[in-house]
Parts: structure tokens; sequence; C-alpha cells
């Protein structure tokens, strides 16, 4: 069944703006709209906004609710405070990634869920079966919820200037939930660029008037182009390219989001084998020779044969050099190996290194 | 609105041709260079690579996605525009003239079957 291409509550104001939209995840987005180096700078100097209202929210409560966030998820979130933010997975028994995810820790008895929104429904499926037995409620509120991420390093500035959100005070990877304009937001010191930045949550309303309160201060509206190229320069990992259902954290290289020593967990069996007995393949970072660009799926190669592949893959637009994560297979995997990824009819040289090609700016 | 330049011919994948002689200078449209926003890569032949009409012989990158060149003719290459290895970027400031390369041409009356700026410009107008 072909389902309708679907449109978050900002599209009139990309496509006004002139925006380049294209399709992704089932929703008409922009890609870019000045450009994407010039937005990607905005991000990395200044301060930029993207649209994620495609991304899904779902909100788990009920007496068992940690019981249950804590079957589900790869992370640990016992013993959290209120208003703390977890990263990690969702796993399948087999260890395969369900989806990437951030916890919210409302209260002890409701956690408050964001998707990938190219996962929503197999995530949401997934989330109720699994709840049998536990005493929750679930609630995908992704259909009331837009969502905007103000980032860069003139983040916090624009948010208490032009929107009078104070958020000076909220730490990295906490939220605060607030009532503005009748209504209680979301906002959290989060983000997909390595940047400082928050992520605002609210009703179709309230985020078309952060949109165009920001837009009007000066605020550089970005697109998902720059998204990747933001989030890949830092080393995060994208759902469909570094992890997907045949790929665990653990080959993902993110065992630190994954908590072993916790009771019990989906996948916990597969992942402490894995990590027993170690991965046959690792993503990794590469940097090549020259100026040609290695893609998703492209061919890494040692003497003519493969080992590998690209997952994603730029000319680092803050850096200038072509690197790349890569799946690869042990023992090609340890920094300094020499490889060749195949570009078209010709391979070119390339170094395993660290999957972080520029350096984090959080506000911790 | 893209540029479309009269006297060049076009490819329907988007490259131009500009004839001298028995040699066709090769490039991209500005509709194409549009499309593809920031180029930041240009993968280019080399110099005595045989190109055939309608098949592959480089790629233009911008910063999201390669895109396969076309040869709009057949024949030898004899030069390549290696001001592009360090600009790129030359190629959105003005595609017609910056070329990608020079190839002595095989079989000149292949420039024919390509399209004139009028026939290109409505095939731009219905993409």
């Amino acid at each position: 069944m072909e389902q309708q291409i679907q449109k978050t509550c900002l599209h009139d104001r990309h496509v006004a703006m002139g925006a380049l939209m294209s399709p992704f995840a089932g929703f008409d987005m922009p890609i870019q709209y000045k450009g994407i180096t010039e937005e990607h700078n905005a991000v990395r100097q200044h301060v930029g906004v993207f649209d994620v209202s495609h991304m899904g929210e779902v909100r788990v409560t009920g007496p068992d609710a940690y019981k249950f966030v804590s079957h589900i998820f790869v992370n640990d979130v016992t013993g959290a405070p209120d208003g703390q933010i977890f990263y990690g997975m969702m796993c399948y028994e087999n260890g395969g990634t369900v989806d990437d995810l951030l916890v919210y820790k409302v209260k002890d008895d409701e956690y408050f869920l964001v998707i990938n929104a190219s996962n929503i429904d197999k995530d949401v499926a997934w989330i109720k079966k699994n709840a049998d037995g536990f005493n929750v409620k679930i609630e995908d509120q992704s259909p009331y919820y837009g969502e905007v991420a103000v980032q860069g390093p003139e983040a916090e500035d624009a948010v208490e200037r032009l929107l009078g959100i104070p958020v000076k005070n909220i730490a990295f990877y906490n939220f605060v939930t607030l009532p503005m304009s009748g209504e209680d937001i979301i906002v959290s010191r989060t983000g997909y660029t390595g940047e400082d930045g928050f992520e605002i949550y609210g009703s179709h309303d309230f985020i078309r008037n952060v949109w165009d309160k920001l837009i009007k201060g000066g605020v550089e509206p970005c697109g998902l182009g720059c998204r990747d190229t933001l989030r890949f320069e830092v080393g995060l990992p994208l759902y469909g390219d570094e992890l997907t259902e045949d790929i665990s954290p653990i080959e993902a290289s993110l065992s630190m989001f994954v908590k072993l020593d916790k009771p019990e967990f989906i996948g916990k069996e597969a992942l402490s084998a894995q990590k027993a007995e170690g991965v046959t393949r690792r993503i990794v970072g590469l940097e090549l020779e020259g100026n040609a660009i290695p893609r998703h799926g492209y061919p890494v190669e040692v003497n003519g044969e493969q080992i590998g592949e690209i997952t994603t893959g730029y000319r680092s637009i803050s850096t200038g050099k072509s690197v790349a994560m890569a799946m690869i297979k042990k023992p090609f995997d340890k920094l300094g190996t020499e490889v060749e990824v195949r570009i078209r009819k010709k391979t070119f040289p390339a170094k395993v290194v660290k999957k972080r090609f520029y350096d984090k700016n959080y506000k911790k | 609105m893209s540029k479309v330049i009269e006297g060049l011919r076009y490819a329907e994948s988007h490259e131009w041709v500009k004839v001298e002689g028995d040699v066709a200078l090769v490039g991209i449209s500005d509709y194409a260079q549009h499309a593809l926003g920031d180029i930041v890569y240009v993968d280019m032949p080399e110099v005595g690579d045989e190109v055939t009409a309608g098949e592959d012989f480089g790629a233009v990158e911008s910063v999201k996605a390669a895109s396969d060149l076309f040869s709009p003719v057949s024949g030898e290459v004899v030069e390549i525009n290696e001001e592009l290895e360090d600009s790129p970027e030359k190629i959105n400031e003005d595609a017609y003239s910056t070329w990608i390369m020079k190839v002595k041409m095989s079989n000149p009356a292949e420039v024919d079957a390509l399209l004139d700026a009028a026939a290109y410009e409505k095939l731009c107008e219905n993409e």
C-alpha cells in the first residue's frame, strides 16, 4: 500500500522560503535553503534551526514504566533524576538494532521516547508488542508534537533572547517541561550536530510560532542536508547507515551505551556474547588520500578483496578532508590499517582513523 | 531560471558541447550545476582516454551526492580542465565557460544528434 507523503507543521514555511524539498522518511522535508555548506558553517560558527517535526514521540506511563523502559532499552536509566535524558538503542533478541533513540525521564512512572521518523510505525509496534505483562500505557504522540532543533554556539542566546525561554540552567542531556502559551512544552539541551543546542517540542501552533521568531531574529534555517554532514563529522550514527536491524550497537562501535550489567533487557544475551567473544566486523573511521569522495555502499578493499563498505562518507565541510564511516571486517579495523576504497572505476588509498573527524563543542 | 546558451549543443543528460574544429569542449549545463548544488569534486578522465557517446566518463560531486557524467561525443580525451582539481566550484560560478574535458572527435556527426538551445530549454522546463 502506497502511503501518502506527510508534511510537517512547518512545511508551508519551507516552501515559501524556496527550500529544496525532498521526501525523507515519508515526509516532504527541506534538504537545503541556501546551500549545505553555508548552513553547515552557520551551525558550527553561529546558530541554525532545523525542522525536526518528523521525529516520533512515544510516551510511556504507568506503575511499570521504569521496568518496561529498562526492558526495551539497552542503556540504564536506573537512579536517574527527573529531567535526565539517555541516548541508546532498542535491540532485537539477536542484537540487531530496532532503532536508536533518546529516553527522557519525566518521573518514575513516566518516560518520553524520541524515535527516528523512518521507524515510527515499526518502533510503536515493537514497543506495544513487548509491553505484554507490564502495567504501562503507551501513547504515540508523534502526530501531536512539532519539534525544532536550535543548534550552534549561539543557540543559548537565540533561545533566551528570541523566544524568551529560560535555558541557561539546563545541563547537557537534561530537559525541562515548561508551561507556555497555555500548553506544556519540552526543552532539552540535546542535538545531532556536535554543537551546543536545544530541541524544543510543542504543539504545531507553538512550533510554527517558535520557527517564525527564530527566522525573524536571524537564525539560519537549516535543512536535512547539513544535519547529516554535521552529525557525520562528529561520528554520530544514522539509523539506516551505521545502525540497522542487521547491525548491533556493539558492531556500530557504540558499546558505551549498552549496559550489559543490567539484570535484563531484550537482546542482552546476544550483545553479551558479542562483547565477550568479539564481533567479526565493526564501524570505523576512514580518511582518504586525495579528493575523491567515498559514498554509502562503496566497497572497501585490501589487496583487491572486499573487506567492508562505506556507511557514510563526505568531503568534510569543516576540515576539507575526504572521510567516511565504514563497516570493516576484523582485523582490518585497527587504527592505521591501510585499505583502499573503490570509487567508480578506480581505488583510492585510505587509512583507518577514529570516527570523530571534528571535535564536539558541547556545553557540559 | 537556468541559463541556456545559443550555439552550444546539449545532451539530455545535461552536458553541453562546444565544437572547435574537430575538438569538442564538454561541460555541464547551468541547469545541472543548479540542481547539484555546491560542487566539491570533479572526477575527470585522463588525457588519452577513449570516451564513447552516451557512456560515462567521470562524475561531478556535490556535498550530498555523486552524479555520473556522460560523454555527448566519442573520441580521445586531449585535455582536461586541471583548474577543476582545486576549484570545482568554478562550475557553479559559470557552467558554460568552465569546460571539463576536450575530446578529439572520432565521429563529429554525433553532434548533430544533440539538442540545440531551444530544444534543451524545453527539456529543462519539463523536468
